[in-house]
């Protein structure tokens, strides 16, 4: 469902888009007066996301990365989509260290920052078709922190 | 991302300027480890007084540094000036169970070489 709010980006898995991807989910955040923290927040995560479909989904071609910005009330939705190889065991992916490259020195910590930083993450994943990772962000913060 | 490395005495102070992704992470890397060749360093200083940005990305080019000091006989590692979302990201990443931390500015600075 596209409504009147939401953003899409299609961008190419190069390492230097990751960069784009963090600039584009501040900018997307921007609207909804988050604190400097909730910013990082999602700075982080979405970096933690695109990174991901750099290193991994595919492996040996240049694919496409679909960002989806959207909301509700004060809830802020980012989905990272993929069509590349899928993860085929998403439980020990999300594990914390659990990495398929450890030779490129991957920490394996990618899902658990992604998890720790934002309010929900969801991982949903097809073997040789993609992979989309659902975030979300309810911000607050400051608006609660106004009125105390 | 730029990097600053001073060698004094047996210290190699390497002080990181911007944001530390898996896009410059490489790259990095490549700079220290050849500053690392040297079997005379035994203790490294990252200073993140100037990132502004950083994720799991650096924590993979941190870990795997501690881990290869860490062989070497009275080698270790230290992070200075980590603040606001670098710390969270260490904190978070168990860094600081192989790495030690300090707050204030490296003590050598002063009478240091500049080597890049
Ligand atoms: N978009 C993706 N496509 C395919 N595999 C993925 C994707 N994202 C994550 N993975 C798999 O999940 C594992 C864990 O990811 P993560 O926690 O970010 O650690 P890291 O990226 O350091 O390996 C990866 O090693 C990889 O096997
Ligand atoms: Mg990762």
């Amino acid at each position: 469902m596209q409504y009147a709010d939401d953003v899409t980006i299609t961008f190419a898995s190069l390492s230097k888009n990751e960069l784009l991807a963090r600039s584009f989910a501040a900018a997307y955040a921007a609207q909804f007066d988050p604190t400097v923290r909730e910013l990082e927040d999602i700075k982080t995560a979405i970096s933690e996301a695109v990174t991901n479909v750099v290193v991994h989904a595919y492996p040996d071609r240049i694919g496409q990365v679909e960002l989806h910005f959207s909301s509700q009330g004060d809830v802020l939705t980012m989905e990272v989509t993929d069509r590349g190889v899928g993860i085929s065991d998403i439980q020990a992916a999300r594990e914390p260290m659990f990495t398929t490259k450890p030779e490129q020195e991957r920490s394996g910590l990618g899902f658990t920052v992604m998890e720790a930083f934002m309010d929900e993450l969801c991982i949903s994943s097809v073997s040789n078709e993609g992979t989309t990772v659902t975030m979300r962000k309810r911000i607050d913060q400051k608006r609660s922190m106004d009125m105390a | 991302m730029e990097m600053r490395a001073v060698i004094s005495r047996n210290m190699l102070h390497i002080a990181l300027l911007g944001e530390l992704d898996h896009h410059c992470a490489s790259g990095i890397r490549d700079k220290i480890d050849t500053l690392l060749c040297d079997p005379s360093i035994k203790k490294l200083v990252f200073d993140l007084k100037d990132v502004t940005f950083m994720d799991s990305s650096g924590i993979g080019v941190i870990l795997a540094r501690a881990a290869a000091m860490k062989r070497r006989k009275g080698g270790r590692t230290v992070i200075v000036n980590a603040q606001g979302q670098i710390e969270r990201v260490l904190r978070l990443s168990g860094v600081y169970t192989l790495v030690e931390r300090e707050d204030e500015e490296s003590e050598a600075r002063g009478c240091s070489m500049r080597m890049m």
